[in-house]
């Protein structure tokens, strides 16, 4: 299933997307697409060339892409919606709340650009908050890729999926992890790595410096499991609690703010069914800035040594209360 | 010929003033909700619902049918009573208006009531949602139509004029919008609260086929709409002169009634001027 670190090519997510919109186009006569000015960006162009009667440029306006995208769901046709992350759920927050999310319609908003990897362009356009405010709608999903391969699985089981998604993508190229006989399934999380002595938690591209942090841990004799959250909503509760139950140190790992997204949610789940030691690493309530996709990841303590870090942290809370 | 015109209008004077009656009774009953902008709308929705759309009320999500987005979802007293009597739902069910397990929502819900079209509520949104209808009926080479009723003070939003740039790029001309021109919004006059006029010249600026009609005068509504259905190439906008509160004298051109309803004695003095009328 995971790729050897050898072999590891580097394919951004936005641009698996570009290739399998275009494949489900062939399969599903009703989807059509929509986008705001950034079609050449979120990769929506390929589909535009391939369907161009099933292609909308909606403009610089993404109140009226979600409205719109709104209406063509009630008439039958399966909306993907692209814009930045960004523009898409903060700018539309309102459309997407009460035009598609309440309604529950087959929308599926699949947004580019997210997180602080955007670089260059700074604070205004990295979405650092989006799952938060696409988690608290009901009805919607929330899916976050960590790979090219698993892009194309989930954004196929977006549109498979009756009511509205939210898929997070990214800008940067990025390792591709899993290899072809890779197993996407809506709403399970996936155990990448067992181990017994401390489990994270982590999605998108935080899958990634993940493993690499476990097999650090590994070489110094530490078994830590990795579990990839692709889907955080519905969130797999089930395998939050086993895991959490068998390690008793959590580590979440995430390119986004700590409140509101996937450590919020694995913090919910630990303080209702298991409570048990917690650390979040993410974006500690601040903007992003501009720079280098991986200078900011240093900067702002997202990488596989602050993970490292973390799972220590994490590893001394347990083991004090458990009087060690 | 003209008989039957005489009929038809006869027969839609009586569905605005059952409509009318409707109204006031759910409001009095609820005992909140939004009076001023239904009562105004009637004779529009009165024309679309009772000789307008092509629907089947046995059959609501017909894919063929003709739709009506209600972009001013607080009027959705008058949606609910033209539905109601159309066949959609009891009309007895009309008086669980705004209570605790009602299909009848404050706002409309368009998975709880059958014959609803969208869910709206926060203003600014129904002209995007049919846009929307409309280009799949592009995709699919559908002939139905898509008619969507703005409040003269919704158009502030500035989605609305998203939308009407988007649908005149796009020349649905399967898609109809209408302003219900009463000239007030909550606090006030809209040309004094933030004006949007000139309305016609905006519109047309947009690439929009417009024309004016008396919004309370079923003849040149029905003449108005048949011109919509006539245009080409192009979206239309039918903007309906209107008087907030019509119909019941003591809510007429009334900012106050806006969004307040009748108590159980002005609902009865409503009803009796609703009876003479
Ligand atoms: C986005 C949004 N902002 C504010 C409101 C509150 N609101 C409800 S009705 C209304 C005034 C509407 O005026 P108009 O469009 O002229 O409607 P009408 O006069 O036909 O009732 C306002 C501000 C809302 N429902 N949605
Ligand atoms: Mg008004």
């Amino acid at each position: 299933m995971l790729e050897s670190g050898s072999r590891q090519r580097k394919v951004a997510t936005r641009e698996a997307y570009g290739q399998v919109l275009v494949e489900l186009g062939k399969r599903y006569p009703e989807l059509v697409v929509l986008d705001a000015d950034l079609s050449k960006s979120t990769k929506t162009a390929e589909f535009a060339k391939v369907f161009p009667d099933r292609f909308f440029n909606m403009g610089i306006a993404e109140q009226n892409l979600m409205g719109t995208a709104a209406g063509l769901a009630l008439a039958g046709k399966i909306p993907c919606v692209s814009t930045f992350a960004v523009f898409a759920t903060g700018r539309a927050y309102d459309q997407i709340r009460n035009s598609i999310a309440y309604p529950a319609l087959d929308v599926k908003i699949i947004a580019s650009h997210a997180g602080i990897t955007v670089g260059e362009d700074g604070a205004s356009h990295q979405a650092i908050e989006d799952i938060s405010l696409m988690r608290s709608l009901p009805n919607m999903a929330v899916i976050v890729p960590a790979d090219a391969t698993e892009t194309k699985k989930a954004v196929a089981a977006a549109v498979a999926h009756r009511g509205p998604v939210y898929v997070r993508l990214g800008r940067p190229p990025v390792p591709v992890l899993f290899g072809e006989d890779y197993k996407f399934r809506f709403g399970e999380a996936v155990v990448l790595r067992e181990g017994s002595d401390a489990v994270i938690f982590a999605t998108g591209i935080m899958v990634g410096e993940a493993l690499k942090a476990a097999e650090r841990l590994a070489a110094r004799g530490s078994q830590v499991a990795v579990v990839n959250v692709h889907t955080i909503k519905p969130l797999d509760v089930e395998t939050v609690v086993r895991l959490a139950r068998k390690t008793g140190a959590v580590v979440t790992a995430e390119e986004h703010t700590i409140y509101g997204g996937l450590g919020s949610a694995v913090a919910e789940v630990l303080g209702e069914h298991c409570p048990a030691p917690l650390v979040r690493v993410g974006i500690r309530d601040r903007f992003g800035e501009s720079g280098k996709p991986d200078e900011l990841m240093k900067a702002f303590g997202l990488t596989a040594d602050d993970i490292i870090r973390a799972v220590e942290i994490v590893q001394k809370r347990r083991d004090c209360l458990l009087g060690k | 010929m003209n008989q039957e015109v005489e009929k038809l209008i006869k027969y839609l004077e009586e569905k605005a003033r059952c409509l009318r009656c409707h109204i006031i009774r759910m409001l009095a009953e609820a005992g909140s909700g939004h009076p001023g902008g239904s009562l105004s709308a009637v004779e529009i929705v009165t024309a679309l619902y009772f000789h307008v759309l092509r629907l089947d009320p046995r059959n609501p999500s017909w894919p063929d049918r003709d739709r009506f987005v209600l972009s001013k979802g607080h009027a959705a007293p008058l949606l609910y009573a033209a539905l109601a009597e159309k066949g959609f739902f009891p009309v007895e069910e009309l008086l669980t208006l705004r209570k605790l397990g009602s299909r009848l929502q404050g706002h409309p819900d368009l998975r709880k009531v059958p014959g609803v079209e969208a869910s709206t509520g926060s203003l600014g949104q129904g002209l995007s949602i049919g846009l929307g209808i409309a280009l799949a009926g592009k995709i699919d080479r559908k002939n139905y139509r898509v008619y969507v009723l703005l409040g003269d003070g919704e158009i502030q939003e500035g989605q609305v004029w998203e939308a009407a740039m988007a649908a005149a790029h796009y020349r649905a001309d399967n898609l109809t919008a209408i302003v219900d021109y009463n000239g007030l919004q909550i606090d006030g006059p809209v040309a004094e609260v933030l004006s949007p006029l000139p309305l016609a010249e905006k519109w047309r600026s947009f690439g929009w086929e417009v024309r004016e009609s008396d919004g309370h005068n079923f003849r040149e509504l029905l003449e108005a709409f048949s011109w919509a259905a006539r245009v080409q190439g192009k979206p239309s906008l039918v903007i309906a002169r209107t008087v907030k509160g019509k119909g019941v004298p003591f809510m007429e051109n009334a900012v106050d009634w806006h969004g307040k309803a009748p108590t159980k004695e002005q609902a009865e003095e409503a009803l009796a001027a609703l009876k003479v009328l």
